[in-house]
């Protein structure tokens, strides 16, 4: 069975995997999960507006995205963005983005869905009495967010927004579709170049295994630890 | 926006000259539907298992539960797929793993695996959070009006559970069809792969991608909406989510 497992493969491709692969999928899970929050808790404060028209809009893009899967999505934006780039700059052809960047765009939009049901679970966990405290204070709109439902909504959901972030990063696996080389897709291409699909698929599963384990059991302690004692 | 839209290319016969492009996506939505169900049979069957195992009082038998859960929820899918479908038939006695690579639609068995185990592994831990959620009470009444372990979990246990647990399995298995899109990558034809196909040999990339996107949201609506009924049928009464009784005369 493991007779002729070939150790040296993995060893010999070490640098590529992570070097090249883990830094991608490392740096995409980064910068999607940071502009997704962002992006996402935008969307959440425009779901719970007042003004129908803004809240309609947000409910139907995060509802949008959650009902399709991410590899549609990811279809969508590869031959999306360079329209929506030729839009943007007024180009008289649609810009050639290439695949990284429209990866980073695709999962920014779409994690922000989900960040944005996590951040509206936040937003709604704080009493209203402290809205109304805040507005009694004179502050406004912004203020009242900024200062004091944001702070404690975020707070509230670390442990969930962490895990989400784990998700996420699993999910990069994903552009793979796309032939980048993020991690999966450097062990893919080691994989196939030297015929060595068990020794390459089995390390890449060990490799996300153990980083997705440890960073739910961080998760895990700091919940414990940030919970609020009510 | 300098794209051709066109919409006729639905009707025009695609490559393999028999079936017209809708024809193709119906196709594919088919076999997302029928990956989805089979997958979701084996995940409801091994999640049940698991979770109920995570509940009982052998320290063991919890610790093997756990460990399962973490293995298949910490795996990214599509390498999970790719252990299946490429590493397994390796590792496998030969003639079981030659077997195995000649099946006729293996990618489709596969799939249904791999994601069957995938989705397990989060149905066991609503199954668990739902028998968990029960009083105490209710197992320690069931075993002192002389049922057995086994029939306490059955006829006590398990009916509740399920029924209070009924909306996150919702989004479950919403999320076993949407995931299923990811059996493209080892050559199923399901949704996904069939609007890209379209894409491949038509050009028509939106007209494409807009169908497989109805399509999915209208699986989407009508599982929602589906499932709400049942919810609202199976409510256990006395629950918050359970609509007040009505006094009739």
């Amino acid at each position: 069975m493991f007779s002729n497992f070939d150790y040296d493969v993995i060893i010999r491709s070490l640098p590529y995997l992570f070097y090249d692969g883990m830094t991608f999928t490392l740096a995409l899970t980064a910068f999607a999960s940071v502009g997704g929050i962002i992006f996402g808790t935008l969307l959440a404060m425009m779901r719970l507006s007042g003004f129908v028209p803004i809240s309609v809009l947000a409910a139907g893009y995060v509802n949008l995205m959650r009902s399709v899967p991410l590899l549609l999505v990811i279809f969508w934006f590869y031959f999306l963005v360079p329209y929506i780039g030729q839009w943007i700059t007024g180009a008289s052809r649609p810009v050639q983005v290439g695949a990284s960047v429209s990866s980073f765009v695709t999962f920014t939009l779409f994690e922000a869905a989900y960040f944005a049901e996590i951040m509206r679970a936040g937003i709604q966990s704080i009493p209203r009495g402290q809205v109304g405290a805040a507005q009694a204070l004179g502050m406004t709109y912004l203020q009242t967010m900024g200062y004091i439902v944001l702070p404690q909504a975020f707070r509230n959901m670390v442990p969930v927004l962490l895990t989400q972030t784990i998700i996420l990063f699993q999910d990069t696996s994903l552009v793979y579709v796309l032939s980048i080389t993020d991690f999966l897709g450097a062990a893919s291409k080691v994989a196939q170049r030297d015929g060595r699909l068990v020794e390459m698929y089995l390390f890449a599963a060990l490799v996300y295994f153990v980083i997705s384990f440890v960073a739910s059991l961080l998760v895990r302690r700091l919940q414990r630890r940030v919970a609020v004692i009510r | 926006m300098n794209y051709n839209w066109n919409w006729g290319i639905f009707f025009q016969t695609s490559p393999d000259g028999v079936h017209t492009y809708l024809e193709t996506l119906l196709l594919g939505t088919g076999w997302t539907l029928a990956t989805a169900l089979s997958a979701w049979c084996l995940a409801l069957a091994m999640g049940s298992l698991v979770g109920v195992i995570r509940t009982t009082p052998h320290r063991w038998l919890v610790r093997l539960g756990n460990a399962y859960v973490e293995l298949f929820r910490n795996i990214p899918l599509l390498v999970q797929m790719f252990l299946w479908y490429f590493v397994l038939p390796e590792i496998v006695p030969i003639q079981l793993g030659d077997w195995l690579k000649q099946l006729p639609d293996a990618s489709f068995y596969t799939a249904v695996v791999a994601l069957g185990f995938y989705t397990s592994a989060r149905v066991a831990e609503q199954v668990r959070a739902g028998i968990l959620s029960l009083a105490r009470g209710q197992g320690w009444a069931a075993l002192a009006l002389g049922l057995t372990r086994t029939q306490a979990y059955l006829y006590v246990l398990l009916p509740m559970a399920y029924r209070i647990i009924l909306p996150p399995l919702t989004s479950e298995f919403l999320n076993i069809i949407k995931n299923s899109a990811v059996a493209l990558t080892i050559g199923l034809m399901e949704l996904t792969a069939r609007a890209r196909a379209m894409q491949e040999f038509s050009f028509q990339v939106f007209e494409a991608f807009t169908a497989a996107t109805i399509i999915y949201i209208v699986i989407n609506i009508i599982v929602t909406f589906g499932m709400r009924y049942v919810e609202q049928r199976v409510a256990v009464p006395g629950l918050i989510g359970a609509k007040p009784a009505v006094a009739t005369h």
